[in-house]
């Protein structure tokens, strides 16, 4: 499990638990009615109980009293100072039984179904999260570190499932349970309860002195957790380095410093985490006696008892025994359990409506726009050169553009031609990434961008891509305003490897398919071929059948590359955008894929954002990217000549970072 | 298994006083919170009326009652304050110390150990595991001797206060107990299958935030939902069948506890109707016999306890059983022994950098197949500069990672000055040989404190100079500039020159740089060789590059290929000579680049 972070204890947004419980009741009407029916009725259950051993004791008395067998013969009792009705001792039983049998399937009822509701929920809850995530634009994914979206699937949705599950009924029985008692306690005597309610203030009072303290020593606690496993991770990471410089020692020294700072922390939170349960329950203790003595003392002075009936004189023992002192003490007893619960309820629905905020606040985040209507069509020639459109996978596509004003569609061919039109762009508002750019990328034209990292290259091509969004007809693609065309289609008819590989959870075939669903197994062989990547994946121990887990870790750098590659090919865009391809790859194998990748690129529009210049040479344009600004275009030659950046950057004068 | 749970255990140490005074104040929480009801029973059986409906106390005969449970109840309080305390204390040290031996026990470990564990799992080993140990340690030494001990208490009190009632709780807690301890098992066995699926799913959303781009880019965004949403619902349909098991608990429990209460309302009415018929006093209430309500509600509460700590037995074990796993996982580590270790006769001393292979062979793992490096010969004289070059995965870290011990040889032996470096102390050897990683490292701190990983007595003055000898920017802060974790705050390049100057530092008898000058540019990397060259004079020097240009000016030159040696020579007699030096040497002129 991972470390609760100290962030979790930041608000939440108001009105978290309302729309919490609002979307619980929308989906589950009927359940949640069954579970409060069961739940109220098993409170009931649970408080006639004692009133059923105090008639029994009643009963007794009372048969012993008439002469009479309470066996086999009826006879009058007194219900709570209420009602006096006939009862013999096996109809009693029999009602008694009666009673607890409703109160277990009620109480099995509810625990049940809320388990089941709570199940239902969080799997409704997780999906829709994933579904929203999956249409959130890129801008999300960059402004929110992955391990706190992980930590939304993980313990928040954890802390909902403690809330909806355990809290929220918990807190309704315990609440219930209390009314309850109050009411018994007051019908049986005022004083009484008020000694009660003191006991109960003290509990509470406890609850949120050492519990506040409990709470900032976890902090800290969790503070110097965090130290430490930093420690850990830092020294692990660079064991090696660690042991070639024989600082052994010393690293040891300086990780015994936080360990030690951590024990200390952790043991005074411990502490005061566990004493609040012992405090509480003997104030509970505590509560029994002095009530116990009170009630002694009452009688002793013939005092006066307020009860609900009235004033009472407390003056026959049998008064004193039977309506006082016996059924309060149990009564009692059942009030500061319930609220000792309650308290520790509290904390769970805390943490349980910081989760949903958090979890609420990703559902609240805005969807990528795509207002796009240009869709991506498969056509096919005619003889004649001109074309139509068809269901048919032929390779050949139009763009299909239907007009809103006289309802008519035209069809423009796909050429890879895009236009990028002297663009400003800044991430975040503030800081310019790109200045003035402009490209032009004819049909079947190699573009390379070279330049240091933060220069704007990959910027270029998220725009491209429209993973970030830039005005209105500044890009356009085979004369298309990119706003226009479907954000789905656009990105079908681009293929781009990234130079970061990942890979997921399945089999090598499983991942080249990625590129394309419905390749056959012949087409993913050719896509691990053009990729060079055929004969490794033969040799991995199951072939294309191997399983990669971990992103792919149980491959070389390399290797995930041209599986990246490969995926790319598959998918057999008409416009290609190549990140940084084979950064990972060394000169000698590079050579090879290069083979491939010119298949790729031949007869594409293709972007190349390279490392090494020597994979570039052939471009037929190279800009060079400075500060987001294009300093040099050309290509090879014409560049060399010129002696600038790019010439100072191929012969090495300058290291590219 | 027994061997296991010593094993880790032995780390509590200091901390076992606490680990025994722990339990002894649960001891007396339990024993007071049995006898509490005892006396309070006591009590309210002083209050009933006598057989004349006359009940005559004054406060003197109450007071003792008062007395007596308000000092149980503030010894249980004290109990539970002081064993809540002692329990934190235990647990809290035993973690310390059991992270603190791990730390001992992994730096111990030999590159062979680390590789063998990973990092990763390392590192969750000595962070989840130890706290999930320390959890169930907590909780053993404060409930698993409590709830043993409520069970036998209330038993006995039971018997002392309902005599052969009490019968009912014997025929009782069996079947209770094992019914308890089916479902208990039962629903875990799930959990845990569960648990593990939970893992994966939680896996496979990491992977799609990852990759979100990759998800785009495939426009996969409906394929994705719809795995996902697959997975999910399956895993909600295993977590429902094991929480309809939980589920199933409480009620049972409930049904438990009233069964047992009708049973003994049962049997006591009939005692004091039946058995004992009681007779009228004065008054024409009952004279009770030897059974009365009161005995029987704390014969209930003793019904209650019991079977409470039944439930919470079972759940303990169950925990328990659960937290074998990350027990193991630290045994594991505790009880893997160093591949290396020092000899018994250690030479401390190390005249000069010359190296000899003979007839080295060595492989990562006994059962592997392939060797990574094999038949290697090669003799390098004190002070030389020998370059090392071949393709991905042809065995050039492997070769010089046995000069300074991070692995042993397989067949054969490297010699060090003409000892065999198995001979020699593993410090004085690692000191003498400096080795600047490919994966390398810089550890948060500043500049200074990095660089006095190299020599802790360095002086601001021999810093600088080697910071100079690398070619390190003379950035204004030079000595006190932060460093990240990792050195995340500086470029490649620059991070690769401080390793260098860090390494220098050692004053090391060689040198060994493996592929560090990459990003670096050539005209500085040129530089630095010059600067090694002119200013480290005597010290050998092996470079492992990708660039011909690094190593062109070597006295020899090591062409690796598959593992073996596929040439050695100077730049000059290999362009003459060796295929794979000159295709290489093609892809970078020709072509040009870096």
């Amino acid at each position: 499990m991972p470390p609760l972070k100290i962030k979790q204890y930041a608000k939440p947004k108001k009105g978290t638990a309302k729309r919490l419980i609002k979307s619980l009741w929308h989906n589950f009407k009927l359940e949640i009615i069954i579970s409060l029916i069961a739940l109220i009725l098993s409170i009931v259950v649970n408080l006639s109980g004692g009133v059923f051993a105090s008639l029994i004791t009643s009963v007794i008395t009372e048969s012993i009293k008439q002469g009479r067998n309470a066996f086999t013969e009826f006879v009058d009792v007194n219900l709570l100072n209420f009602a006096t009705i006939p009862a013999n001792i096996p109809t009693l039983m029999f009602v008694l039984g009666g009673i607890y049998l409703v109160g277990v399937l009620c109480s099995w009822t509810w625990t049940r179904t809320m388990a089941i509701v709570t199940q239902k929920y969080l799997n409704l809850f997780r999906i829709k999260m994933f579904s929203h995530m999956q249409k959130l634009p890129v801008k999300y994914f960059d402004t929110h570190q992955n391990g706190a979206i992980m930590s939304l699937y993980t313990n928040d949705i954890d802390t909902i499932r403690q809330f909806v599950s355990q809290s929220l009924p918990n807190m309704f029985a315990t609440g219930l349970t209390v009314i309850g008692c109050l009411f018994v306690m007051l019908s049986l005597s005022v004083w009484m309860t008020l000694v009660v309610l003191v006991g109960t203030l003290a509990m509470l009072v406890n609850t949120k002195l050492i519990g506040g303290r409990a709470s900032k020593f976890f902090v800290a606690q969790q503070k110097s957790l965090s130290k430490v496993e930093g420690s850990i991770e830092e020294s692990i990471t660079g064991l090696k380095v660690i042991k070639v410089f024989t600082h052994e020692e010393e690293s040891f020294k300086e990780f015994e410093v936080v360990n030690d700072e951590l024990c200390k922390n952790a043991t005074t939170a411990n502490i005061a985490g566990n004493i609040m349960m012992p405090i509480n329950g003997n104030i509970g203790n505590f509560v029994y006696v002095f009530v116990a003595i009170l009630s002694c003392l009452l009688y002793i002075n013939k005092g006066y008892n307020l009860a609900l009936t009235g004033w009472v004189r407390i003056d026959t023992a049998t008064v004193f025994y039977a309506t006082l002192l016996v059924p309060f003490l149990m009564y009692s007893r059942m009030f500061s359990q319930n609220v000792s619960n309650f308290s520790q309820q509290i904390m769970f629905v805390v943490m349980g409506i910081a989760g949903a905020s958090r979890c609420f606040d990703l559902l609240d985040e805005v969807v990528e726009a795509d207002d796009g209507y240009v869709t991506l069509v498969n056509i096919k020639y005619h003889e004649d050169g001109t074309f139509e459109e068809t269901s048919e996978r032929t390779r050949d596509y139009a763009w299909k553009h239907p007009h809103k004003a006289d309802g008519t569609v035209t069809y423009t061919e796909l050429k890879g031609d895009i236009v990028i039109d002297d663009i400003d762009f800044s991430y975040d508002g503030k800081k310019t990434v790109l200045k003035n750019v402009s490209v032009y990328a004819h049909p079947g034209q190699q573009i390379a961008l070279v330049g240091a990292t933060g220069a704007g290259k990959t910027t270029i091509t998220n725009l491209i891509n429209r993973f970030y969004d830039i005005a209105d007809g500044k890009i356009r693609y085979d004369g298309i305003n990119i706003n226009k065309i479907k954000k789905d289609d656009l990105r079908h008819s681009l293929g781009v490897i990234l130079q970061d590989v990942n890979l997921f959870t399945g089999t090598v075939m499983d991942n080249i398919r990625y590129g394309r669903l419905d390749a056959t197994d012949e087409e993913v062989y050719e896509a691990a071929k053009i990729a060079n990547a055929y004969d490794f994946i033969m040799r991995l121990p199951q072939g294309f059948n191997t399983m990669l887990s971990g992103d792919g870790s149980n491959l070389s750098q390399g290797q995930r590359q041209l599986i990246s590659i490969a995926r790319a090919a598959i998918a057999d865009a008409p416009v290609m955008i190549l990140d940084e391809a084979t950064s990972s790859i060394d000169t000698r194998t590079e050579r090879l894929v290069q083979k491939g990748m010119d298949q790729l690129m031949k007869g594409r529009t293709t972007f190349v954002i390279a490392h090494r210049l020597s994979t570039i040479q052939n471009a037929d344009y190279i800009l060079v990217l400075d500060k987001g600004e294009i300093i040099e275009r050309g290509n090879h030659e014409s560049l060399i000549a010129e002696k600038g950046a790019y010439y100072q950057l191929y012969t090495g004068a300058v290291e590219l970072e | 298994m027994f061997e296991m749970i010593k094993k880790v255990f032995k780390s509590v140490r200091e901390y076992k006083i606490y680990a025994i005074i722990t339990p002894l104040f649960m001891i007396g929480e339990a024993a007071v919170e049995c006898a509490l009801p005892f006396v309070m029973q006591l009590f309210i059986k002083e209050m009933k009326p006598d057989p004349a409906g006359v009940l005559d106390i004054t406060f003197a005969d109450i007071l003792p009652y008062f007395i007596i449970m308000l000092s149980l109840t503030i010894i249980s309080i004290a109990c539970g304050i002081l064993g809540g305390r002692y329990a934190s204390y235990a647990s809290s040290g035993f973690a310390k110390n059991l992270r603190k031996d791990l730390y001992a026990k992994v730096e111990s470990f030999s590159f062979e150990n680390i590789d063998h564990f990973h990092a990763s799992s390392l590192v969750t080993r000595m962070t989840t595991d130890v706290t999930n140990t320390q959890n169930s340690f907590a909780m053993a030494i404060r409930i698993v001797v409590r709830a043993p001990l409520m069970l036998i208490f209330s038993a006995i009190m039971a018997f002392v206060t309902g005599g052969a009632i009490a019968l009912i709780f014997v025929v009782a807690i069996p079947v209770i107990g094992l019914i308890f301890f089916l479902l208990a098992r039962r629903a875990m066995g799930i959990f845990r299958r569960v648990f593990k699926r939970y893992d994966a799913l939680n896996e496979s959303v990491q992977e799609n935030v990852a990759g979100m781009r990759v998800v785009k880019t495939f426009v996969r965004e409906d394929y994705e939902d719809n795995k996902f949403s697959t997975a999910s619902s399956n895993l909600s349909k295993d977590f429902i069948k094991a929480e309809k098991i939980v589920a199933l608990m409480t009620p049972l429990m409930n049904t438990s506890i009233h069964v047992v209460y009708l049973l003994t309302m049962f049997f006591s009415t009939y005692i004091i109707l039946e058995m004992a018929p009681g007779t009228l006093d004065a008054n024409g209430d009952p004279i009770w016999g030897s059974f009365a309500p009161e005995t029987m509600s704390a014969l209930l509460t003793y019904g209650i306890q019991i079977l409470m700590s039944i439930m919470m037995i079972s759940m303990i074990v169950t925990m328990l059983v659960m937290s074998l796993e990350s027990i193991k996982r630290i045994y594991e580590v505790l009880n893997e022994e160093s591949t290396i270790v020092n000899p018994e006769n250690p030479i401390y001393e190390i005249k000069d950098g010359s190296i000899i292979f003979e007839n080295v062979s060595f492989k990562y793992k006994k059962e592997a197949e392939r060797y990574a490096v094999s038949n290697l010969n090669i003799n390098i004289k004190s002070g030389q500069f020998i370059g090392i070059i071949g393709s991905t995965g042809s065995g050039k870290s492997s070769l010089v990672n046995l000069i300074s011990r991070l692995y042993d040889v397989t067949e054969g032996k490297v010699l060090v000055a003409g000892h065999d470096v198995r001979d020699y102390d593993l410090k004085t050897l690692r000191d003498s040989v400096a080795v600047v990683l490919q994966k390398n490292y810089l550890f948060s701190g500043n500049v200074r404190s990095n660089m006095k990983w190299g020599n802790k007595e360095a002086t601001d003055e021999e810093i600088i100079k080697a910071l100079d000898i690398a070619h390190v920017d003379n950035f204004p802060d030079r000595l006190d500039r932060v460093v990240e974790q990792g050195g995340a705050n500086f470029s490649g390049g620059q991070k690769q020159r401080l390793c260098i100057a860090r390494a220098i530092l050692k004053k090391p008898k060689i040198l060994i740089l493996d592929d560090s000058t990459s990003a670096v540019d050539t005209k500085t990397d040129r530089m630095i060789r010059k600067s090694l060259k002119e200013d480290l004079s005597e010290m050998t020097k092996i470079v492992i590059a990708q660039r011909i240009s690094s190593i062109e000016e070597a006295d020899q030159i090591i062409v690796l290929d598959n593992g073996e040696i596929n040439a050695i020579g100077t730049h000059s007699e290999l362009l003459k000579h060796n295929t794979i030096y000159q295709e290489v040497y093609q892809s970078q002129t020709q072509k040009g680049g870096n």
